[in-house]
């Protein structure tokens, strides 16, 4: 048996798509599922004589993105042209940055249970994105549709600081919390807006070097990335056990077989012959401009992860996770307002609600309920209206259809049974029908009262008041001499 | 000094392919080039900031206002080849 201790070292690279009215060098509309080709012009589609100009507000938000992110500005930056023939880039170049970035050296504070941690930030620099290819499922053809040709994107690399796959995730929803609370992106992975590579490397403990890198392409989801990066961790270490050698290649993740696949060697590597835009002039990016954005940031995740603690008392963890969705966190405060009691209602937003939310693969903001509804809901429970067990399935309701609880209580009748000779009565009902499990509980079989509380339960359809059911059964039996 | 390897080299990322003796030609005219620019190394330039575009300008910025795009036909109509409202070529899995 192998007992070397394997260390693994995780980059990140993701792309974010800004969300501006217009493209980055040209006018037309920068918007999601449009007509194939409804919005391009002849910059976008490098047509010649055209000339791209920077759109302002794409810098705006990306000083905003690498000020959020600690990053330096530099205060020169270029634009670059990196050269590849692949058809969905129109003009045969993408529009990047190379030795002149926008900014460089930040980093990301993750917070787990083993406490914070920063990631190094390498750089974010500012690139245009491709067009996008459908490929004919029977015929061997491409189709091109070139509206997300020039989409302001940013590219945020990370320092091969990451050493898990767990942290990678980490890291992926932290940063994702922080570019949402900056409003300058959709941040959805479904449709791209949000994307993710990684390097991964694996080396023995005794080892200094970093290991062999492979970089992994494909993932979708931020789940994805992590199962992505367990496979991987578990390929190169098997490899490296079994004393061959890993080769530095592309690989792509196959979501369907969760494995991943050799996509290219380094030796097919491209050779992008980087060189600066002619068609761009340079930036010039004031400490005073820099200051004035640094001024509009809004409340950070970190921040209000503090305050949430300060302000609320809750725990480290809720605060955590809370902040961690700029919508569930926003709902969060709405909801204390009316409903004081902030613990109460963190449970039920990390709990039912998220639960829901995941089982359906739904975003928090896609939630048909209002702070006010959940608000009222709890109160329904605090005034014994109906019980913690009914709520779970009324919060369901109100989540799918959007109405309030007080609605739906009535509408089903779950208004909760609190009422002793309402509950004897249906006590009695399950003692008659139950006679061995009643002689089961007598000669102190303490499981049988698990199960006659069952039965009371199915026969009050959930809704008798549990304390009181517990208690007025436990005096009933205690009168029952066998 | 261009050899016939960077020739191909170049040749393949420019996907183009040579005939007969293309590589014997075209190495001694890049030579040529090269041989003429590599003049500029001659001057002293100790001491001058590098440069990244020969227009002294920066900062050309445009506002995030939507104007009009080209109509698809419009688009669409120097594709060499295209179906439905999309340009269409053949299948590159990259």
């Amino acid at each position: 048996m192998d007992k070397q201790v394997y260390i693994t070292t995780i980059g990140l690279e993701v792309h974010l798509q800004i969300s501006t009215k217009t493209k980055a060098f040209c006018g037309c509309a920068n918007e999601f599922g449009r007509e194939p080709n409804s919005s391009t012009c002849p910059v976008c589609l490098g047509l010649p004589g055209s000339l791209p100009v920077l759109n302002k507000k794409y810098l705006e938000h990306a000083i905003k993105v690498a000020v959020a992110l600690d990053c330096k500005i530099l205060g020169s930056m270029k634009f670059d042209r990196k050269n590849y023939f692949y058809p969905d880039l129109p003009k045969n170049y993408q529009i990047s940055q190379y030795d002149m970035p926008l900014s460089t050296g930040g980093s990301v504070e993750i917070t787990s249970t083993a406490g914070a941690r920063r990631i190094g930030i390498t750089r974010v620099h500012m690139e245009e994105d491709a067009g996008k290819l459908i490929h004919d499922q029977k015929r061997p053809l491409s189709f091109i549709d070139y509206n997300r040709t020039g989409t302001p994107l940013l590219e945020i690399v990370s320092e091969p600081d990451i050493s898990s796959p767990e942290e990678a995730h980490l890291y992926l929803s932290t940063l994702k919390a922080i570019l949402e609370y900056l409003e300058v992106s959709d941040c959805n992975m479904q449709e791209g807006s949000l994307r993710c590579d990684a390097n991964i490397s694996v080396r023995p403990s005794s080892q200094k070097a970093l290991g062999v890198k492979v970089e992994l392409k494909n993932m979708n989801t931020f789940k994805g990335v992590r199962q992505a990066l367990e496979y991987e961790e578990k390929r190169q270490v098997k490899i490296l056990s079994s004393g061959k050698k890993l080769s530095q290649e592309t690989r792509l993740w196959n979501a369907e077989k969760k494995i991943t696949e050799l996509m290219r060697t380094k030796e097919q590597a491209h050779d992008y012959r980087y060189f600066p835009e002619p068609d761009l002039v340079p930036f010039k990016i004031s400490p005073g401009l820099v200051q004035e954005i640094r001024d509009t940031l809004p409340e950070m995740p970190n921040d209000k992860r503090l305050r949430f603690i300060k302000e609320y008392k809750i725990s480290e963890y809720d605060a955590a996770v809370l902040v961690s969705d700029k919508a569930m966190s926003e709902f969060f405060s709405a909801c204390v307002k009316l409903y004081p009691k902030p613990k109460n209602i963190a449970n039920w937003l990390m709990g039912d609600i998220s639960g829901y939310l995941n089982a359906n693969n739904m975003e928090f903001g896609q939630l048909k309920m209002s702070p006010e509804a959940l608000a009222e809901m709890l109160g329904l429970i605090d005034k014994g209206t109906i019980s913690g067990k009914i709520a779970k399935d009324v919060v369901v309701d109100m989540i799918s259809t959007g109405r309030s609880a007080s609605d739906i209580v009535k509408d089903k009748g779950l208004t909760q049974i609190a009422d002793a000779p309402e509950i004897e009565g249906f006590i009695e009902e399950v003692i008659g029908e139950n006679d061995k499990v009643v002689d089961d509980y007598l000669s102190g079989k303490d499981k049988a009262m698990g199960f006659l509380i069952g039965q009371l339960m199915r026969k009050t359809k959930g809704k008798a008041n549990p304390q009181m059911a517990n208690e007025l059964l436990k005096k009933r039996l205690s009168k029952e001499k066998r | 000094m261009i050899k016939k390897d960077m020739i191909n080299y170049v040749a393949d990322l420019a996907r183009i392919s040579l005939a007969g003796d293309e590589e014997k030609l075209f190495a001694s005219q890049l030579n040529d080039i090269l041989a003429y620019i590599e003049k500029l190394n001659k001057l002293d330039t100790a001491g001058v900031e590098p440069m990244s575009h020969a227009v002294i300008l920066v900062n050309m910025f445009r506002d995030d206002k939507v104007k009009d795009s080209l109509p698809k036909d419009e688009a669409l109509r120097n594709a060499p080849e295209k179906e439905k409202d999309f340009f269409k070529v053949p299948k590159v899995i990259e």
